[in-house]
């Protein structure tokens, strides 16, 4: 009985962590570091390291022999996608201009950052996004009528006119519907991963963010759940150096975003951006990462947002023009459009013809999708909760007893009715 | 000694039993009779074979098994949980089904609650644990922002229903700022959530097993005295007590008494001192849902009564018994014969000293029956 008792407790005392007598003059036993003493005070700062280089893969002096190997047909389509993004920026960016639609935010200058990442990946990677991501939509097939459906908020759009413009989502695509919190998704995204894990699944979450987004509190459990947890994501950031109009020298003073990546002990790369080669392979050699040792992924995608930020925003109020002159002639779409010319897979010819039948294209779904109605205006009380509960069903009846006297005071003949 | 730290909390927890806290942070003896001979859930209750004496900690964490054991997809996780939580409700869970399905997290609330609402975006059954309710504040953003709106604003093509988050709440006889709060009416104005209190081991584990089957993503707050200081016959099976519906768990005629949580007992405990004193019967209701809340119930026994007092641990304004005061008021005009009454934490933040003096006690709730009963 005795014995029994003791040898319990001996079970109990052989179990903490730090097993060895500490030994001062050896290797440091603390829990959780892995260390060496010094005798030299020195503090680290990112001064004290070499900043993580910029991998890139167009412009530099080899350019015959890529690393990335795609198909004549996929590198046309990616750039076609990429023209595609321009063109509906052009003409949403000037109907909000004209009160057509309510609000824009343009891709303009992060179309590679966007086609090569989503072109690296497959429809099962569930994709968080911020809200300047439309080309990952599109190049899954997100067509334009549903891009315009969503931003005139017609009975057609699937959020049900709910959100404001931009603020897209499909099911049938993994693209999780965006809102407008900045970095709510990156925790999000974690925990989506981890049930993809769970679920034994081979796929990974892909989640975008931007240099701004980054300074928010979320940004850092997401990163670290992500990496105690082993969940396979990879986080893209879009560092285009600016947060609406405050520049990236103000947001932060650390070696950029990927630089905190190993702190969270997250396997990181820098890209640039512009380069939609060089996304494509990091997407994809991080995604095989990802998946094969289920861990996370940080991506940090140096770019430029060539656009104002939104359609709410003139950003020459607080940045040079010239500054964003050069970028527009270093754009991602001129450097990919010299490549593929190169190749003999591109002309003057075929662009000019390319941008004509988009345009039409475009236009023709723009007069579809601003003559649509919206819903039934009841839709504003349906999918708070599954079931609509007493208290709003309540309230719904109240709002059609009103509209039965004052009717006329409301713009009823835009929406269905029932 | 690393046994030793992990063990604090539930030590805490059992000089909590030694003192019997309840009766100290209510002043005076807390409500001793078995409150599931009152009314509630169903006939097997009574039945020796299966139901099991249980507190509140171990009727949770019952639940909690019946979760994880009926689902495979579901998963806990939260600061602390791996060796069984600060307040045990998840003891043995981690050894029974895996680390994968048990799990610490870093600690960050607002990581929890994100990383949750992406588990139940991928149709898991995420059941986050929030270590005290007065920590779930870093969480605000994502319940209010995220999880409530997720479903509305795509239109219902995802959402996050498949989230249940736990957290300890209100006073505990010496929490103070931070281990005392009662933070329900914050999340009562959040169209999207459900939220629920229990009042004891039955509720705490009906209430949770629905919560956790329920589209929607909910909020349970769980009073910690009563982790340890009630006791009821649990039914073993998995069975569920419906969101939105309120229990009258006392009959009576002259006055609705209205509380959820610790304050049924405080109340149950005056309806005594009432009758004994005044000669009159309260009808004693729990709402167990704060959203959405049982109007229904309410209203009836309003409309029987005529007269209303509505007792809660968090401050008076704004405190979830003001949208109760005003929907009765609007509701039951005709019927009210005495202005509708809140007993209620004062408008500070709950202090460590003034405890007694601070919570809406049996004598600060009989005084205001009596003055509403004389009106
Ligand atoms: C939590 C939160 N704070 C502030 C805002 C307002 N806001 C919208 S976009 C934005 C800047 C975001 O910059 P960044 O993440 O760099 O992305 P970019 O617009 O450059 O693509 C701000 C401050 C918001 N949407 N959410």
């Amino acid at each position: 009985m005795t014995l029994f008792k003791f040898s319990r407790l001996l079970s109990f005392v052989s179990k903490p962590i730090v097993q060895q007598k500490l030994n001062l003059s050896s290797e440091p036993q603390f829990l959780g570091i892995k260390s060496k003493y010094t005798d030299q005070l020195k503090f680290v700062n990112s001064d004290n390291y070499e900043s993580i280089p910029i991998y890139r893969i167009l412009s530099t002096s080899n350019e015959k022999d890529l690393p990335v190997k795609l198909e004549e047909e996929t590198l046309i389509k990616m750039y076609k996608n990429m023209i595609r993004i321009t063109v509906m920026d052009k003409i949403l960016y000037e109907s909000q201009r004209q009160g057509r639609i309510s609000f824009y935010m343009t891709n303009s200058g992060e179309e590679a950052v966007q086609i090569g990442s989503a072109s690296a990946l497959t429809s099962n990677d569930v994709i968080y996004a911020q809200y300047r991501e439309a080309g990952v939509l599109m190049w899954r097939g997100f067509k334009y009528s549903q891009f315009l459906n969503q931003c005139f908020s017609n009975f057609e759009d699937p959020g049900k006119g709910r959100q404001m413009p931009v603020h897209y989502g499909s099911k049938e695509l993994n693209f999780m519907t965006v809102s407008s919190p900045l970095t709510t998704q990156m925790p999000q995204a974690s925990g989506a991963a981890y049930a993809l894990k769970l679920k034994k699944q081979k796929a990974c979450v892909v989640c975008y963010f931007g240099d701004g987004g980054a300074s928010e509190g979320d940004f850092h459990p997401a990163l670290n759940f992500a990496a105690t947890l082993d969940c396979p994501v990879i986080f893209i950031c879009r560092n285009n150096g600016y947060a609406i109009s405050t520049p990236v020298t103000e947001q932060y003073r650390g070696d950029g975003i990927a630089a905190r990546g190993p702190a969270y002990g997250i396997s990181t790369t820098r890209v640039d951006g512009n380069d939609i080669l060089a996304v494509h392979h990091v997407t994809q050699a991080a995604r095989d990462y990802c998946i094969n040792n289920m861990k996370p992924v940080l991506i940090e995608a140096m770019t430029y947002r060539i656009g104002h930020h939104s359609t709410s925003d003139d950003s020459t109020a607080y940045r040079p023009s010239e500054e964003i002159n050069i970028w527009t002639q270093h754009s991602p779409i001129s450097r990919f459009r010299q490549y593929l010319e190169k190749l003999g897979l591109w002309s003057e010819a075929q662009e000019t013809e390319f941008q004509k039948l988009t345009l039409q294209e475009f236009m023709k779904e723009f007069s579809i999708a601003e003559k649509k109605l919206k819903l039934d205006w009841r839709e504003m009380f349906t999918d708070v909760y599954k079931e609509m509960p007493s208290h709003i069903e309540e309230q719904m009846k109240n709002l059609e007893d009103h509209l039965k006297k004052y009717g006329e005071h409301y713009p009823l003949k835009d929406y269905k009715s029932t | 000694m690393l046994l030793n730290k992990l063990s604090t909390f539930s030590q805490l927890n059992s000089q909590i039993k030694l003192m019997e806290f309840p009766r100290i942070i209510y002043g005076s003896l807390f409500y001793k009779k078995k409150l599931h001979s009152v009314a509630t859930t169903n006939e097997k209750i009574h039945n020796e074979e299966t139901t099991k004496t249980m507190n509140m900690y171990q009727a949770i964490n019952n639940a909690l098994e019946i979760i994880l054991e009926k689902d495979s997809n579901s998963v806990i996780f939260g600061e602390d949980v791996a060796f069984g939580g600060v307040f045990r409700c998840t003891v043995g869970l981690k050894n029974r089904f895996g680390n994968d399905r048990v799990f610490n997290t870093p600690l960050s609330e607002q990581g929890i609650v994100g990383f949750g609402i992406g588990l139940a975006n991928q149709g898991i059954t995420s059941i986050g644990e929030i270590q005290f309710a007065d920590y779930i504040f870093p969480a605000l953003d994502q319940l209010i922002n995220e999880a409530a709106k997720m479903r509305y604003r795509s239109g219902g093509m995802f959402d996050c229903g498949k989230l249940t988050i736990r957290t300890p709440c209100s006073a505990v006889g010496h929490g103070a700022l931070y281990h005392s709060q009662s933070p329900e009416a914050y999340f009562a104005h959040t169209a999207g959530l459900k939220v629920v209190m229990p009042r004891g081991p039955i509720q705490a584990k009906g209430l949770l097993l629905s919560c956790a089957e329920e589209p929607d993503p909910c909020i349970v707050f769980e009073p910690k005295v009563l982790y340890r200081s009630t006791s009821d016959q649990v039914p073993l099976e998995d069975f569920k007590i419906p969101l939105g519906k309120a229990e009258v768990v006392r009959k009576g005629d002259s006055i609705t008494l209205i509380g959820w949580g610790t304050l049924v007992h405080v109340l149950l405990e005056v309806a005594d001192l009432v009758e004994k004193k005044i000669g009159a019967t309260c009808e004693v209701l729990d709402i167990m849902t704060i959203l959405p809340w049982d109007t229904e119930t309410v209203c009836e026994s309003v409309r029987k009564t005529g007269r209303v007092v509505i007792a809660h641990e968090a401050p008076l304004t704004n405190g979830f018994g003001s949208e109760i005061a005003a929907v009765v008021q609007e509701k039951c005009f005709l019927n009210l014969e005495a202005p509708i009454q809140r007993v209620t934490g004062w408008d500070t933040p709950f202090p460590l000293v003034y405890e007694p003096l601070y919570l809406p006690d049996k004598w600060r709730c009989f005084n205001v029956i009596e003055k509403t009963l004389k009106y």
